[in-house]
């Protein structure tokens, strides 16, 4: 009677200490996770702007519970690759296969360079992953969606706006401070110097600025063509100083555009900048410039004291308070995580590209630069192409005033004459350059 | 236009000179192709950059403490990395191919891709004829040449000079005539680098500072040495007015064309070579020197 006691005895122990120890060595319950993978420069500025941007976006998604994917919430996962794309494309393409093949993840954000945006385009969609470019801003990135919509139509453009808009932007930004330096310093006609760096992306817009400066009433009195990588432009800015130009439209993307602002106002050249200038759209151009760069303008996304709509100032307060800076518009990761991609998986309820495709391509919402919505083509081809103009995105003109990032544009714009006039709310008047003042004053 | 071409070709050719003078040096007296050269001048500028704008140094005190710094490492790469090597040409070029890309991979960890700027030693600038020209860059066109001055000086009239013109002219004869030529390949490989380190540090106020700023002054300064005639001191100076001179006639002939200006100057490289190999004051064969 004893024995089988004790064996039973023995027997319950050794189950409760097996399922003891099972129970405490466990491994730890998968939360399942949407995994984004975002890639760019990591250590360029626009590769932590990506960053910085998906981090924000995680993290708030996250905070708030997650995403409703059908019955289950999900957490976002972000997986970081270099693209390391502005000295080598192929780092670029194999940071793009890693983190498809070997993180795989769901979805991808950044890419920054047409040049490598385009190849990193094409190994994204070959394995059918949804790629929103938060940076290049080639046509042809979409005009593939709407020429191979099958293929392509994975790829949507997040920030910014297309080379053609960005030009007409630009054009406006030019008119507008023409129209100010000729009432306020009584010049007749406006001389214009085109200043753009020789890269494949400011051909087009030499070439539009060449035709639409004299269209617009204004004397083209030459084009400058430095290298992108240039450091010493004295040179140039003397021979456009002789040029006798009232303005410099820069078109600049790279390094060069620091010298040139810094040369330019240490130099006190009689001829105010404006234009693209992407090295004037960061905070630290007034440190690169020693505070040289003063008065440039230039197209912008974001600026501290302005607001789009009520989306802006949570976005943009955040981001300075988080990582000390104002977003770049490579930032937009942020926006293409939090308002592209998580409401499109909660409506759609699935994680399956093609789902999420046919929602997005259609709809229309609110981000912190503005409204988007996606473009097609003349033949009514999706082009996930981003829509530009009142009411849509616009981007901002931009001034460095006393140390300062200011908006002065839109400022009572009007896209067409009858079109109502848009001014976001903190623009403030443009300023010409005290010295410009007195070089040309009557 | 001309007194343009003059002053812009003037200061161009002083930059490319400094450091194409301190790279002819060490490959003249130890026959080193120091592919490092201007990445020891990139890394002095981040030194004053963060002695500047990190440590609150005053500019000036910036400079001095990256030019011995830059020595200094300078003379422990080649040390530790160059010397041992010495004897086989090609792992000297790799080594300091390789040595330039730590370099830069380095200074972009530290300071990420981000371009930043030092403050200029005198603000402002002055007018000849009409023509705008920055103190820093008057400061850079006389540093240059008090540089090379001082150089010659050391050269021509200093014991230490003549070792290093002795092991520059038969490094075997040198040291049979006692003259201990590692000695003197170790602190020309330190003149070289101070020369390096002192061109970035007064240039760097009119530039801006990247990991990868080191690139083109490497491809200047080697097209000023073949030009001038490779371990040719002379050759080297003369050659970087004239690169310097042929971009600034570039930029103020055709200003569309502005970017073509480091094409124009390798072009005048490849006709003089194609007119005379050796270069303008380079000999024809080895065994003459």
């Amino acid at each position: 009677m004893k024995k089988p006691l004790v064996s039973i005895i023995v027997i319950v122990i050794v189950i409760v200490g097996v399922a003891l120890i099972y129970y405490a060595t466990r491994p730890p319950e998968v939360v399942p996770t949407i995994k984004i993978g975002v890639i760019g420069p990591m250590q360029y500025v626009q590769g932590i702007g990506h960053w910085n941007g998906a981090t924000m976006a995680a993290d708030e998604i996250n905070a708030a519970g997650g995403i409703q994917v059908g019955e289950k919430k999900m957490n976002i996962e972000l997986v970081q690759a270099d693209s390391n794309e502005f000295i080598n494309i192929t780092d670029a393409t194999n940071a793009m296969e890693r983190l498809i093949t070997n993180d795989k993840v769901d979805f991808i954000v950044g890419g920054f360079r047409t040049e490598a945006v385009l190849p990193m385009q094409d190994i994204a969609m070959e394995n059918k992953k949804i790629f929103i470019g938060v940076g290049a801003a080639h046509n042809e990135l979409c005009l593939r969606v709407a020429k191979d919509y099958d293929t392509y139509k994975y790829f949507f453009r997040g920030s910014p706006f297309n080379s053609s808009f960005l030009g007409r932007t630009s054009f406006i930004h030019l008119g507008t401070v023409a129209a100010i330096m000729k009432m306020t310093l009584n010049i007749p006609k406006i001389k214009v110097a085109i200043a753009a760096e020789k890269a494949m992306w400011t051909e087009p817009m030499i070439e539009a600025a060449e035709g639409v400066i004299p269209k617009m009433g204004m004397e083209l009195v030459g084009v400058w063509r430095p290298s992108p990588i240039a450091t010493d432009v004295t040179a140039e800015l003397s021979a456009i100083q002789r040029s006798g130009a009232h303005i410099i439209f820069t078109v600049f993307s790279s390094s060069v555009g620091i010298p040139f602002a810094r040369q330019a106002g240490e130099l006190k050249i009689s001829a105010v900048q404006v234009g693209i200038n992407v090295e004037a759209q960061k905070d630290g151009f007034s440190q690169a410039t020693q505070e040289m760069g003063n008065y440039v303008a230039t197209l912008n996304t974001y600026c501290r004291s302005v607001e789009y709509n009520e989306l802006t100032k949570p976005f943009v307060d955040g981001y300075v308070e988080r990582f000390g800076e104002t977003p770049t518009y490579t930032a937009d990761t942020y926006t293409a995580i939090k308002y592209a991609l998580a409401p499109t998986i909660e409506k759609a309820g699935t994680l399956d590209a093609d789902a999420l495709v046919a929602i997005l391509e259609n709809a229309s919402y609110m981000v912190p630069s503005g409204k988007v919505e996606y473009l097609k083509d003349a033949e009514g081809n999706h082009l996930h192409e981003l829509r530009w103009g009142p009411g849509y995105l616009t981007s901002l003109g931009v001034q460095w005033q006393d140390g300062e990032l200011k908006s002065f544009w839109p400022n009572k714009w009007k896209a067409v004459p009858e079109a109502p006039e848009v001014t976001y709310k903190g623009i403030v008047p443009y300023k010409i350059p005290p010295w410009v003042v007195d070089a040309y004053k009557q | 236009m001309a007194l343009d071409i003059i002053i812009s070709g003037l200061i161009s050719g002083s930059v490319y000179a400094l450091l194409a003078i301190g790279f002819s040096l060490i490959f003249g007296v130890a026959r080193i192709v120091n592919i490092a050269h201007t990445a020891f001048y990139m890394v002095a500028g981040y030194c004053i950059y963060f002695a500047t704008h990190e440590m609150g140094f005053h500019p000036l005190w910036g400079m001095v403490a990256a030019v011995i710094l830059v020595t200094l490492l300078g003379m422990v790469a080649y040390k530790f990395l160059i010397n041992p090597i010495r004897e086989h040409e090609g792992a000297v070029l790799i080594a300091t191919i390789a040595l330039a890309m730590a370099l830069q991979e380095i200074m972009t960890l530290i300071f990420t891709g981000t371009y930043l700027s030092v403050p200029s030693l005198i603000k402002g600038y002055f007018l000849i004829l009409d023509v705008k020209v920055f103190y820093q860059q008057l400061l850079t066109f006389f540093a240059a040449l008090i540089a090379l001055g001082v150089l010659w000086a050391l050269l021509m009239k200093t014991r230490l000079g003549l070792a290093i013109r002795s092991t520059a002219q038969d490094r075997e004869v040198a040291n049979l005539m006692g003259i201990n030529e590692a000695r003197v390949a170790m602190i020309t490989m330190g003149i070289s680098v101070g020369l390096a380190s002192f061109t970035g540090a007064i240039v760097v106020p009119l530039t801006i500072l990247d990991p990868l700023m080191w690139m083109h002054p490497l491809i200047m300064m080697m097209a000023v040495v073949v030009l001038g005639g490779l371990g040719s001191l002379k050759g080297s100076f003369i050659g970087a007015y004239i690169l310097g001179f042929a971009e600034a006639i570039v930029v103020f002939a055709i200003p569309a064309g502005a970017f073509l200006k480091g094409s124009v100057a390798l072009s005048i490289m490849i006709l003089v070579l194609i007119i005379r190999p050796e270069g303008l004051f380079g000999v024809t064969f080895e065994e003459e020197r």
